[in-house]
């Protein structure tokens, strides 16, 4: 097997490693070319470390060559969304404020990594501070979706999905607070998980709305994701909100009969706005799990349609709350106009954040004011719940939940910043299992007529990961629902 | 509630200066605007009877996730201060805020 041939699926390449039928150096020295070649008309990445990749990737040899057994993910090139910190490398969430800060420590995410013998290639673009759907907030330079280079990534995680899409890496971490892992693994064809909340340490992750915020994997195939997701989860100490929980066998899980499984259709992620061609390759492939044996039943989730203007107090009230931190004073930017204290956090602050991040800032700060908390902020948390009881609702009656991902294929690069409320509108589909804190994973299940992909969202309750990357594998293993790579980036 | 009244430029202006944010003539004219469309979306929110209904805070997290009151080794001071803009002293150096 060639060294280009192994790089097709993160298991093939770690089992290659950890057999010794392929040298991690050799997997690094590929993965560079290709980054060289690619990324050019891609744009995923902020920084590329090349060094520390490459010795990671000796490291990772040389310890085979001492007799030691390597990690699940042994010479895996991983690429890290530049909201989590990379110990010693430029970490800016896409912000001109942070420009220059490189942290003292690694995410616990990170480290999990490492520890497994991966190799991390470098950061990947983002929407600043994670705030977006289309990665064009980036205070540097917009991605292009690899399907169509004139399209966008989805976001905020679109650096770390067209990284994986365009094959320059198989796997990359991303960080989901409203869809922000699966909508970009929906535009760019490939898999997205944001696992259960707390399943993942966020310890090391620039925080954005803590209530919501959780770090998962994407990765060109389900397995991968699941094996990622394996090194990943589970509890730790510098996380008070990580959870205490067995961790599943998630890549046994994608061999698993999904037979017998009750598949629910939530009937409001299927009205007004949804485009024909996602509804009918979602469709598809719900009628595929029928093949397999799944029972599917409609079912009503009539809080959904306020997701969205719940999703937009929440969030933005905790990350006006989080942002107060970006004030010049320990790490980052700093503006001193006139030697005083309340205008250097004003110029500074005005300096540093780009356009969507003041406007959360400020609409945050409003739904949290004197006189509006109640009205506004009170009143999500209270809708919130009722939206939560509609998927506890539903799960007593059904198994997983499957829907489109987001209404529509990715758009064109430009077509919505001039309206901001119409991009948060395009989050409907992924903000209420965000809310209710349960996992979801987008599987790519076919193209529109265009080439574009379409992505299958599949959500499971709290804890039940193992279930859902049962139903995306059974996706993926069916024919009919076969996507693939770009045809410019095979 | 009129939304025309509530989100008037003179809101962006009180909200920002609770926010630290020192705004532009342009973006407090901008933002005006797309912040009132964006709070007459979320008005919804408020035909909602929630009579009852307990505002939920945080998702699936236990009462007491507590760890050990122990010690650890932490950061140094040099790695703490690594990233400031300014230091002084072995601290991050401000601009004077007390009149002394």
């Amino acid at each position: 097997m060639t060294v280009s041939e192994s790089l097709d699926s993160i298991v093939r390449i770690a089992e290659s490693v950890r057999s010794g039928g392929c040298s991690a150096e050799a997997i690094a020295r590929e993965t560079l070319s290709r980054v060289e070649a690619r990324e050019p008309s891609v744009r995923a990445f902020l920084h590329v470390d090349h060094e520390g990749f490459v010795a990671a990737a000796r490291a990772v040899d040389a310890k085979r060559a001492r007799g030691e057994e390597l990690g699940l993910l042994a010479g895996v090139p991983i690429a890290i969304k530049d909201a989590l910190c990379m110990k010693g490398v430029p970490t800016t969430a896409a912000s001109r404020i942070l420009e220059g800060y490189k942290p003292v420590y690694d995410a616990t995410v990170v480290a999990r990594l490492r520890a497994a013998d991966a190799t991390l290639v470098g950061k990947t673009n983002l929407d600043e501070f994670a705030m977006g759907s289309s990665n064009e907030n980036s205070a540097f330079a917009p991605v292009h979706n690899p399907w169509d280079l004139s399209r966008a990534p989805g976001g905020s995680s679109g650096g770390s999905a067209a990284a994986v899409s365009s094959r320059m890496c198989l796997g990359s971490l991303g960080s989901d607070t409203g869809g922000s892992i699966r909508q970009p693994a929906s535009f760019c064809g490939i898999v997205g998980v944001k696992p259960t909340y707390g399943r993942v340490s966020r310890y090391g992750l620039i925080a954005f709305a803590s209530s919501l915020d959780q770090v998962g994997p994407f990765a060109t195939d389900v397995r991968g994701a699941a094996r990622m997701l394996r090194v990943l989860a589970g509890h730790d100490p510098h996380d008070a909100t990580s959870l205490d929980a067995p961790v599943d066998d998630y890549e046994a899980a994608c061999d698993r009969p999904v037979a017998g499984l009750r598949v629910g259709i939530p009937r409001e992620y299927f009205g007004p706005g949804l485009d024909p061609e996602v509804d009918m390759a979602v469709r598809r492939a719900i009628s595929c799990l029928e093949q397999y044996g799944c029972t599917v039943k409609p079912v009503s989730m009539p809080h959904t349609k306020y997701a969205v203007a719940t999703y937009y107090v929440l969030a933005t009230a905790e990350a006006s709350s989080n942002l107060a931190r970006f004030d010049g004073v320990r790490f980052g930017l700093r503006k001193e106009p006139d030697h005083d204290l309340r205008s250097m956090y004003g110029a500074t602050r005005d300096a540093g954040f780009g356009p969507e991040v003041k406007r959360r800032i400020l609409l945050g700060t409003f739904v949290l004011s004197s006189g509006f908390y109640d009205a506004y902020y009170l009143k999500a948390q209270k809708v919130r719940t009722l939206i939560t009881r509609d998927f506890e609702a539903a799960f007593q009656e059904v198994d997983v939940l499957c829907a489109p991902t987001a209404p529509t294929t990715a758009f064109r690069l430009g077509e919505k910043t001039h309206d901001p409320l119409a991009m948060y509108l395009s989050d409907i589909d992924t903000l209420p299992a965000s809310l209710a804190g349960i996992p979801a994973l987008s599987v790519p299940v076919g193209l529109s007529a265009n080439g574009l992909p379409i992505g299958l969202q599949v959500m499971a309750p709290h804890l039940h990961e193992a279930r859902a990357f049962a139903v995306a594998a059974a996706c993926e293993r069916h024919d009919a629902l076969h996507v693939g790579a770009p045809a410019a980036f095979p | 509630m009129s939304n025309a009244r509530i989100f008037d430029r003179s809101t962006v202006e009180h909200v920002a200066k609770l926010s630290a944010l020192s705004l532009s003539n342009e973006e407090a004219e901008r933002f005006t605007t797309e912040l009132a469309a964006i709070v007459a979306h979320v008005d919804e929110l408020t035909s909602i009877d929630t009579t009852d209904v307990p505002p939920t805070y945080q998702v699936c997290i236990p009462a007491s996730s507590m760890r050990d009151d122990v010690v650890l080794p932490s950061l140094t001071n040099e790695e703490a201060l690594s990233g400031a803009p300014r230091q002084a002293f072995g601290g991050f150096a401000v601009p004077v805020f007390v009149e002394g």
